[in-house]
């Protein structure tokens, strides 16, 4: 599969076959790419060539990161850049942990209730409870305006418990039993033979996690004051909805921030998932795959 | 295992309690529990409330859209991508169509008013040809087309995950020996690579219908303001609406339920149906 050449027994295709091949899937990678160019060169230009063009910008003249001087002085995005990493990576980390543990006993045969347990926890995919009794749970339990707000009621996503059982499900049995004649216990055999065989659900398990809770917004418009906002939220209010980025001093948030901050919030929200991408998405194909085939 | 359990006994089973309250008139003061029964009530006005059925109209034909435009679109990217020899190419392409799924609703809608905005790219060239410009963004009409779009946008490339998976279990001599027996390229996809992943099409395709209930929800929330409710309005921002915005709890609850209890069906009456074609189902 992974060789250049092509098996003796196919043929080669038509020039017209491969010029239309190339069309489609430079049409592919021009559509995802020149989207993302356009926001960053807006954000790199001066606000003057930006009006100068229409409202946007293909390739900046004269490159500037005014922008990304101007939102980064401790403002509101600064702000909700701290909140947004600190509800990934600590929301990230109560997640892999309580999946893994759920899935590891999920995943041995004999434990007590797992059976009951599972279709339990399956139900839940099939049934979510709902919104407004979601919303009034996190009110009577006193979570409002916290950031456990934004962790807990996510707290475990049954597709990744899904894709961690099958998983480990897949190591071979004999690995198990040769560390219980060494006398390890379920917390040794988890820590010193599952995990280490684990790592590329682990890496892709703790990705989608993580996405998950950087991407999150609409939780923070219900649960949180606007001075507690993640970026994505404040995102949203400033660029998509169209409000002044500087509402706290014109007041009601009459004047639009120039395009070219609004495009730097945009790269900033973006700029993250586009570092951690390259590193983990060799493990996609492989993570998701054993999770799905197995389940 | 203790931690993650209590999160599903608490916030998926203590919340499907608190959908007692479609059956009661809520007043946040008196709480869930003290709230006063007021029996079939809310559901007897949401089947009353013409603007219920027009955000159940509204769901069901977004996602009737997305199965007619939407569904084909990762299958044929996926064997344009299997048709590849080169698998640096094919490597890269895929990495570059699995990006937008990873990228949040928020960020894909300021794209799509970027270029395709009353200022945007693609209007301000159409400008510039001394053509006339098109308002998609605001425009009630041109919503659905929008959003399907969005959504092809966003999730084809990742979507092709899982026909590359089925792609990729195709013995090769299959194909060798077809081959061999003088079968072309159209022969060859027809009789082997068809049948190979058609258990995969069949099986996403039951699972979309038993999901018709579903079309995406912060998408249409983002937008719903630019466009206004007519076009906009799905169950669950009908549910939003009605419920967190209104303050009329009780009522949003038995909309909610509603699509709980008929998406529940679906999804079961799905998988049912794949299992009677001999296929595989999403679970058991």
């Amino acid at each position: 599969m992974s060789t250049h050449a092509r098996p003796g027994w196919m043929e080669k295709p038509r020039p017209a076959t491969q010029a239309a091949k190339a069309v489609a899937l430079v049409a592919v990678v021009l559509l995802v790419c020149v989207p993302f160019l356009v926001i960053l060169s807006t954000s790199l230009a001066s606000q003057r060539e930006v009006v100068a063009n229409g409202g946007w910008v293909l390739w900046p003249q004269h490159p500037t990161l005014k922008a990304y001087r101007d939102i980064l002085d401790g403002g509101i995005v600064t702000h909700s850049l701290g909140v947004s990493a600190g509800v990934t990576l600590v929301g990230t980390l109560l997640s892999l942990v309580c999946t893994v543990t759920l899935a590891y006993a999920l995943s041995r045969p004999g434990v007590f209730g797992g059976k009951p347990v599972l279709l339990l926890i399956l139900f839940t995919f099939l049934f979510p409870p709902g919104m407004i009794p979601g919303f009034l749970l996190v009110k009577e339990l006193g979570m409002l305006d916290s950031y456990s707000s934004l962790i807990l009621p996510v707290l475990v996503n049954v597709f990744n418990l899904v894709v961690l059982r099958g998983f480990f499900q897949g190591i071979p049995e004999e690995l198990y039993e040769a560390a219980r004649l060494d006398g390890a216990g379920d917390w040794r055999v988890l820590w010193s033979v599952v995990l280490p065989l684990s790592k590329a659900a682990l890496a892709v398990v703790g990705l989608f996690y993580a996405v998950a809770y950087w991407n999150s917004w609409f939780y923070a418009s219900l649960y949180l004051e606007s001075d507690h906002w993640p970026l994505q939220q404040v995102l949203r209010t400033y660029v998509v909805a169209g409000s002044g980025l500087t509402d706290t001093t014109v007041g009601e948030g009459t004047v639009n921030a120039p395009q070219t901050v609004q495009m730097a919030v945009l790269v900033i929200a973006t700029v993250p998932i586009l570092l951690v991408y390259p590193f983990l998405q060799k493990y996609f194909t492989k993570g998701v795959l054993t999770g799905a085939v197995k389940s | 295992m203790l931690p993650g359990l209590a999160y599903f006994l608490v916030f998926h089973y203590g919340a499907l309690l608190g959908n007692v309250i479609a059956f009661k008139d809520y007043v946040p003061f008196d709480g869930v529990w003290g709230s006063r029964w007021v029996g079939l009530d809310n559901f007897r006005r949401m089947f009353e409330d013409g603007e219920f059925w027009d955000a159940v109209l509204n769901t069901l034909w977004i996602a009737v859209l997305q199965i007619v435009f939407y569904f084909p679109v990762p299958l044929a990217l996926a064997l344009l991508l299997h048709s590849l020899t080169r698998s640096s190419v094919r490597r890269f392409v895929q990495s570059v169509a699995y990006l937008p799924h990873f990228i949040s609703w928020v960020i894909v809608v300021a794209l799509f008013q970027q270029v395709l905005g009353d200022t945007g790219m693609v209007n301000s060239y159409l400008g510039d040809a001394g053509l006339h410009t098109v308002d998609i963004i605001g425009n009630p009409d041109a919503f659905t087309p929008l959003v399907v779009a969005q959504v092809i946008w966003k999730d084809a490339g990742w979507g092709t995950i899982i026909f590359l998976a089925a792609l990729s279990q195709v013995d090769e001599q299959q194909y060798e020996a077809a081959a061999i027996d003088g079968a072309g390229p159209w022969r060859r996809f027809w009789h082997v690579t068809l049948p190979a992943i058609r258990a995969v099409i069949v099986l996403l395709l039951i699972m979309r219908l038993g999901d018709i209930l579903s079309v995406g929800f912060e998408q249409m929330l983002l937008q719903r303001d630019a466009v206004g409710p007519q076009a906009a309005e799905i169950i669950d921002t009908f549910v939003y609406y009605q419920g967190l915005v209104g303050g009329d709890y009780g009522f949003a609850a038995a909309a909610g339920l509603f699509k709980g209890v008929v998406g529940a069906l679906l999804v079961y009456a799905a998988n049912k149906v794949a299992h009677r074609l001999g296929e595989q189902g999403v679970y058991r």
